[in-house]
C-alpha cells in the first residue's frame, strides 16, 4: 500500500540480488514505451527517464512563470479596457501552466519548494526567449502569434508523450493556448491595419520576435545533446529541426495576411522540398542568452525571486490561519464530546 | 524566515457537468481545504469546466501497488463468462 505519488517502496535495482529483476523491469518499461503506453507516477522506470522529465518539466514550469513578466509589464498600459481584460486573462493561464506542470513533475518525487529554489538560484534554467525585453504594445501581439506559436508546435506532441501526467498537462495547456496565439494575431492585425505607425510598430515587434522565436525549438539536429534519447522514450516526438521547419512553413502565410513581412531575405518557398527555405540562425546570439548574457537575464530572476519572497508572509499567514483553525475545531469537539458525555452521566445518576 | 515546510498537496477532482462523475483533474498545494478548494476553482476551472469540486490530501489516497498489477487484478482475468459477448445465441433472437 502507498499513496497516489509515492514511488514504490522497495526498489530492485538497489538491492544485490536485484539485477536480474533491473533487468525485467527495463524490459518491461522499453515495451511499455514501445507499445504506444503511458508510463504513470509509480511505475519503474530508469533513473535517467525519471532525471531527464523531471527536469524537462521544471524547465518547463518555470518558463511558464517567467514568461508572465515581459507580458504582464503592459498589462497597465493595455490601450483599451478589452485589450487589458485579455491580457490579465492570458497572464493567469500561463501562472496555470507553470501549475500544472510543477504538479507533473512533483508526481515524479521532486518537491515544489525545491524546484522553486533550482530556479532562484540559477541552476534550472527557462526559456531564453522571456530573457527579451517587450518594448511596445506590438510585442504582446507578437509574443502571443509567434512565441506561444512556436510553444504550441512544439507542445502539441508532447500531449501524446509517453510520461502520463506530462501528456495530461499538456492537453490542457494547449487547449488553452490557442486562445493566447489567436489574441496575439488579432491584436498585430489591427495594429498592421492601423495608421502607419501603429503598422510600423506592428512591423518592428515581428522583426525583433521572429529570430528568437525560432531559436525557442533549440539547437539544431546535430548539436541538440538530449534529443536522440528523448525520442527513444517518446518524450519528444519530433526533432528540433523538424518542428521550427513545420513552423516556419505555418507562419509564412499567416504574415501575408497580416500584411507583414517576416525578416529573412532567404526566406522562400522551395518547390522541390515542398517547405519553405529560410535563412542561417544566429546561435551565438542563442548560446549567449542562454549563459545568462541576455537583455533581461537579470531582470527576470531578480523580479521572480523579490515576488516570491515579498509573498512569504502571505504563505506564513496562511499556514498560521489553517493551524488555527484545525486547533480551533479539534478545541470545538473536545468540548462538543465531554459535554456530551456529562449529559449521559447526568442521565444515568 | 523562508517557509521551510510545505503546504500539503491535494488532488483535485471536477464534476464537469451535472450527471457526470468527479474525474481527477490534477493537484495543488494549499495550507487547508477550504484554501484547496479555491485555488483548485482558479486553477481547473478558469473556464467553466466544473460544477462541482472535490478536493482530497494527496497523503490519504491509498493505493494499490504497480508492483503487484497482474496478480492485483489476475482474478478478473480468467472470467470472460462475465462478459455478455460469451454467450452464443442463435441469430434472430431478438432483444437480448
Amino acid at each position: 500500500m502507498a499513496t497516489a505519488h509515492q514511488p514504490p517502496s522497495t526498489a530492485p535495482h538497489h538491492t544485490a540480488a536485484g539485477a536480474a529483476d533491473t533487468a525485467a523491469l527495463e524490459s518491461a518499461f522499453d515495451a511499455a514505451v514501445a507499445a504506444d503506453e503511458r508510463i504513470e507516477p509509480r511505475d519503474w522506470m530508469p533513473d535517467a527517464y525519471r532525471a531527464t522529465l523531471v527536469r524537462q518539466m521544471a524547465q518547463h514550469a518555470h518558463s511558464e512563470i517567467i514568461g508572465m513578466q515581459p507580458e504582464a509589464n503592459w498589462i497597465t498600459r493595455a490601450p483599451s479596457l478589452r485589450r487589458k481584460a485579455i491580457l490579465m486573462a492570458k497572464v493567469q493561464d500561463e501562472a496555470g501552466h507553470g501549475l500544472y506542470l510543477y504538479s507533473a513533475a512533483e508526481t515524479l518525487g521532486a518537491s515544489r519548494d525545491d524546484l522553486l529554489d533550482k530556479l532562484h538560484s540559477g541552476r534550472q534554467k527557462y526559456s531564453s526567449i522571456f530573457n527579451y525585453p517587450t518594448l511596445t504594445w506590438a510585442d504582446v501581439g507578437a509574443i502571443g502569434w509567434l512565441v506561444d506559436g512556436a510553444a504550441i508546435t512544439n507542445q502539441v506532441p508532447l500531449c501524446r508523450c509517453s510520461y502520463g501526467p506530462y501528456a495530461r498537462a499538456m492537453v490542457r495547456v494547449c487547449k488553452e493556448e490557442s486562445f493566447h496565439q489567436r489574441q496575439g494575431y488579432e491584436l498585430l492585425l489591427a495594429l498592421s491595419r492601423g495608421t502607419p505607425a501603429q503598422h510600423a510598430m506592428a512591423q518592428d515587434a515581428v522583426d525583433r520576435w521572429w529570430w528568437p522565436s525560432l531559436m525557442m525549438f533549440g539547437p539544431p539536429d546535430a548539436e541538440s545533446s538530449h534529443s536522440e534519447q528523448s525520442m527513444t522514450w517518446k518524450i519528444k516526438r519530433h526533432s528540433n529541426d523538424e518542428l521550427r521547419q513545420r513552423f516556419v512553413d505555418i507562419c509564412v502565410p499567416q504574415a501575408e495576411s497580416l500584411g507583414l513581412t517576416l525578416p529573412d531575405p532567404d526566406l522562400r518557398w522551395n518547390d522541390e522540398r515542398g517547405h519553405h527555405d529560410f535563412g542561417a540562425i544566429d546561435w551565438s546570439e542563442f548560446w549567449a542568452v542562454l549563459k545568462g548574457n541576455g537583455p533581461c537575464n537579470e531582470q527576470r530572476i531578480t523580479q521572480r525571486r523579490r515576488a516570491h519572497e515579498e509573498g512569504a508572509w502571505v504563505r506564513e499567514a496562511a499556514t498560521a490561519y489553517a493551524a488555527k483553525s484545525a486547533a480551533r475545531t479539534a478545541k470545538a469537539t473536545k468540548s462538543a464530546k465531554s459535554a456530551k458525555n456529562s449529559e449521559r452521566e447526568e442521565a444515568t445518576a | 524566515m523562508s517557509s521551510s515546510t510545505e503546504w500539503p498537496l491535494w488532488e483535485v477532482f471536477v464534476r464537469s457537468r451535472r450527471g457526470l462523475s468527479h474525474t481527477h483533474a490534477g493537484s495543488l498545494h494549499a495550507p487547508d481545504a477550504e484554501m484547496a478548494l479555491r485555488n483548485a476553482r482558479d486553477l481547473y476551472t478558469r473556464r467553466n469546466e466544473g460544477v462541482s469540486i472535490w478536493v482530497v490530501p494527496s497523503a490519504e489516497i491509498t493505493a494499490s501497488s504497480p508492483d503487484e498489477k497482474d496478480s492485483f487484478f489476475e482474478p478478473a482475468a480468467d472470467k470472460p463468462y462475465r462478459h455478455p459477448t460469451f454467450y452464443d445465441i442463435p441469430e434472430g433472437v431478438k432483444h437480448l
